[in-house]
């Protein structure tokens, strides 16, 4: 059973130049499950149950699909096994009406416990409507799932139990597995780093001691073009993410090949060279940088190549003339037109999983140079601002859930990575050593 | 090697005008978090309000001699002043007698800001040295050895000028054109001294644009200037141009003076 996607489109309106505007990206307020949470018990292995509930409630809340539900407004009793409901319980909290009045106001139950089976952790995890009169009918979700009988396999499970359940919302692709990919000095020169999608396992895949910028991940994350000035000049290299292995990619003869991009196929690498000798251009290449080709033909410097996910014949890209905008084109270059109104300076274009949104960073509003991340409704050119010049908020990507953004941010000092919901809340900072920045975020 | 900029934009250039702008976007019951208020303007020259009854400072005599010098060579700052319990000069020179001159070696055009405290008051005043550049010096007469000739990097440091751009500009402006004659006639010389080396021609930008724009417009800097040494007759094919878009600034203040110095091409030694 599968529920409808809940209606995740709420509120963000605002007035711009004399307009009323609705955008409708990712839901605040009113209209969410009201997600009951119990603190899991483990027989066996209870000394890990504080990592599962402090994860399993941080996913489902980071998820921003669902209001989570005090706990302080939890009945005496919590049911740990389907076979615990009742179907009246004097409001002690063994029946699902219990959880669904006042003054809980839980629309869903998500229960379960962990035991040990064969030196095995097993989590024990349900979800239940609490609006339905029958136990049978609300059952939403009963699963099973095994893990190593230590604080990693109970955070593991934890993650797979609150990704079941984001799907089981409606919640598109997923952030499990998810890793991210940035830039981080620490120290004189850059490297490139990977980290998992939580900020943790953060580890380097180069050692190019060398400047490094502006990296692109394949869109099954088996791979990452990037530019690395290693050879004197702005160059393309493509590495393997899985053993950092080199993999050919062949450099026109230019001043500068750079700001590398899969196309959405994973087919072709789209980026930017001087080769013509003029101001840089967009070109297409096999992703080992053969036949490659010229895709813009602009009196302006043009960087930034970004195809569509749902659409092959839309390339967005960030030129000039005049302070630097985002434009779109087809795929052979022509049909340009100006995205971003002309106001202040636009960049780091990010398409949405759906192909519906894109996520940048524009100074519209304030003085060059101070970015804030903003996201539009490319089909309507509606748009909403979610940083507000707490330092500069630069190169937001989408996440493959579609939900989440991941992007650089100096409102502590030197750059970081953060990650937040489309809609600007929920702002996790997940680097802190060194300065961190330019980040993707790849499905591995 | 320099570091990124750590330096947050001022918000001064946040006008009013944009604030009207931010604070009509409303989001139905949704709170906008507005940018903060622009800070107060910085008091120059400003007086601090006096007690009553009592006279500030004043400055009799605050003043450069010469006002302008050719690089590395000094001017005089003299002051006087009276009623001040005690006299300052910016610019690491520090506490002052309330009268007195100090020999200055200024490196570029500075203004010295001498702040006399009192029991009335306070009072500043500004004096400027301007400093010119001096005359690329005369090419060697004779090639006599590496000791006159010194290195590529040495000459680069000491007979190269870096040329500076507008904002988002390529343009080489007419107030660059006799650096880059200076420039080219000095480039020459150093490759007609040094027959084997090649130079780099390093586009830089400031710290605002996005660094992947930056990257491309660093582009055009170095290529703009390695065209205009090409038609002064600089051996083109020695001159090889890299960007740096914003990833090798030489100041990391967030002043337009420091953008200015950021904005330029760079010569360095090549292979």
């Amino acid at each position: 059973m599968t529920l409808k996607p809940v209606v995740l489109l709420a509120c963000a309106a605002f007035v711009a130049q004399g307009q009323k505007i609705e955008t409708n990206i990712v839901g605040t307020g009113g209209g969410k499950p009201a997600l009951a949470a119990i603190d899991f018990k483990g027989s066996g292995s209870q000394q890990y149950m504080a990592a599962f509930n402090s994860t399993l409630f941080g996913d489902l809340q980071g998820s921003g699909l669902f209001n989570m539900v005090a706990k302080s407004f939890f009945p005496l009793n919590n049911p740990q096994r389907p076979e615990d409901l009742k179907t009246e319980d004097n409001r002690q909290g063994l029946a699902l009406q219990d959880w669904a009045g006042a003054p809980t106001m839980a629309t869903h139950l998500a229960f379960g416990y962990t035991g040990v089976v064969n030196g095995v952790l097993v989590l024990y995890g349900n979800v239940y409507d609490t609006r339905q009169q029958n136990i049978q009918s609300a059952q939403l979700m009963t699963q099973r799932y095994t893990g190593s009988l230590d604080e990693a396999g109970a955070i593991k499970v934890a993650h797979e139990f609150a990704n079941d359940i984001v799907q089981k919302f409606g919640g598109s692709g997923s952030l499990l597995g998810s890793r991210i990919y940035y830039v981080s000095r620490r120290g004189t020169a850059d490297e490139l780093y990977a980290m998992d999608w939580d900020g943790t396992a953060q580890k380097p895949l180069t050692n190019l001691k060398n400047l490094l910028m502006t990296p692109g991940v394949s869109p099954d994350g088996t791979r990452i073009a990037f530019t690395t000035f290693a050879k004197g000049t702005p160059r393309i290299m493509v590495l393997s993410t899985e053993s950092g292995r080199q993999l050919a990619f062949y450099n026109q003869d230019a001043s500068m090949n750079t700001t590398p991009n899969f196309t959405p196929d994973g087919k072709q690498i789209y980026y930017s060279s001087s080769a013509s000798g003029g101001p840089a251009q967009i070109y297409a290449a096999d992703t080992s940088g053969q036949g490659f080709r010229r895709i813009t033909r602009r009196e302006a410097i043009s960087v930034e190549p970004k195809v569509n996910p749902k659409n092959a014949n839309m390339v967005l890209f960030v030129s000039g003339p005049g302070p630097q905008q985002i434009y779109r084109m087809n795929a052979e270059g022509a049909d340009v037109q100006r995205v971003t109104n002309g106001e202040g300076e636009a960049s780091n274009p990010s398409w949405s999983p759906d192909g519906q949104h894109i996520a940048f960073s524009w100074t519209r509003g304030y003085a060059k140079g101070d970015w804030n991340v903003f996201v539009m409704d490319v089909g309507s050119g509606q748009y909403v601002q979610l940083t507000h010049s707490e330092g500069r908020n630069e190169n937001p990507v989408w996440a493959p859930d579609g939900r989440h953004l991941v992007f650089a941010s100096t409102r502590t000092g030197r750059s970081q990575i953060y990650t937040m919901l489309a809609d600007g809340s929920q702002v996790k900072q997940l680097t802190q050593q060194g300065t961190n920045r330019s980040p993707v975020w790849g499905v591995k | 090697m320099k570091t990124y900029s750590e330096v947050r934009i001022s918000r001064v250039a946040v006008s009013a005008v944009v604030m009207m702008a931010v604070l009509a976007i409303g989001c139905g019951k949704k709170k906008i978090v507005l940018p903060p208020p622009p800070p107060a303007p910085a008091a120059s020259g400003s007086v601090t309000p006096a007690g009553t009854g009592t006279q500030r400072p004043v400055v009799a005599q605050f003043a450069a001699e010469p006002s302008s010098v050719e690089r590395g060579q000094a001017a005089q700052l003299s002051w006087n002043v009276t009623g001040a319990t005690d006299v300052a000069i910016n610019n690491g020179i520090g506490t002052v007698p309330a009268s007195g001159s100090r020999r200055i070696t200024p490196n570029e055009t500075t203004t010295f800001t001498l702040t006399a405290n009192g029991a009335g008051g306070s009072i500043t005043a500004n004096a400027t040295i301007s400093v010119t550049a001096p005359a690329p010096p005369p090419p060697p007469s004779t090639n006599t050895g590496r000791g006159e000739k010194g290195t590529v990097d040495s000459r680069l440091q000491s007979d190269l000028q870096d040329v500076l751009f507008d904002y988002d500009s390529n343009n080489i402006q007419d107030s660059a054109r006799a650096i880059m004659m200076a420039d080219a006639a000095a480039l020459k010389q150093i490759f007609a001294d040094f027959p084997g080396a090649t130079i780099n021609v390093e586009g830089h930008c400031d710290e605002r644009g996005s660094a992947e724009y930056n990257l491309g417009l660093g582009d055009r800097r170095a290529s703009s200037t390695r065209e205009f040494l090409a038609q002064q007759g600089v051996p083109v094919d020695r001159l090889k141009t890299i960007s740096y878009g914003k990833e090798r600034p030489t100041c990391t203040e967030a002043t337009e003076g420091c953008f200015q110095r950021n904005r330029r091409a760079h010569f360095s030694g090549g292979q």
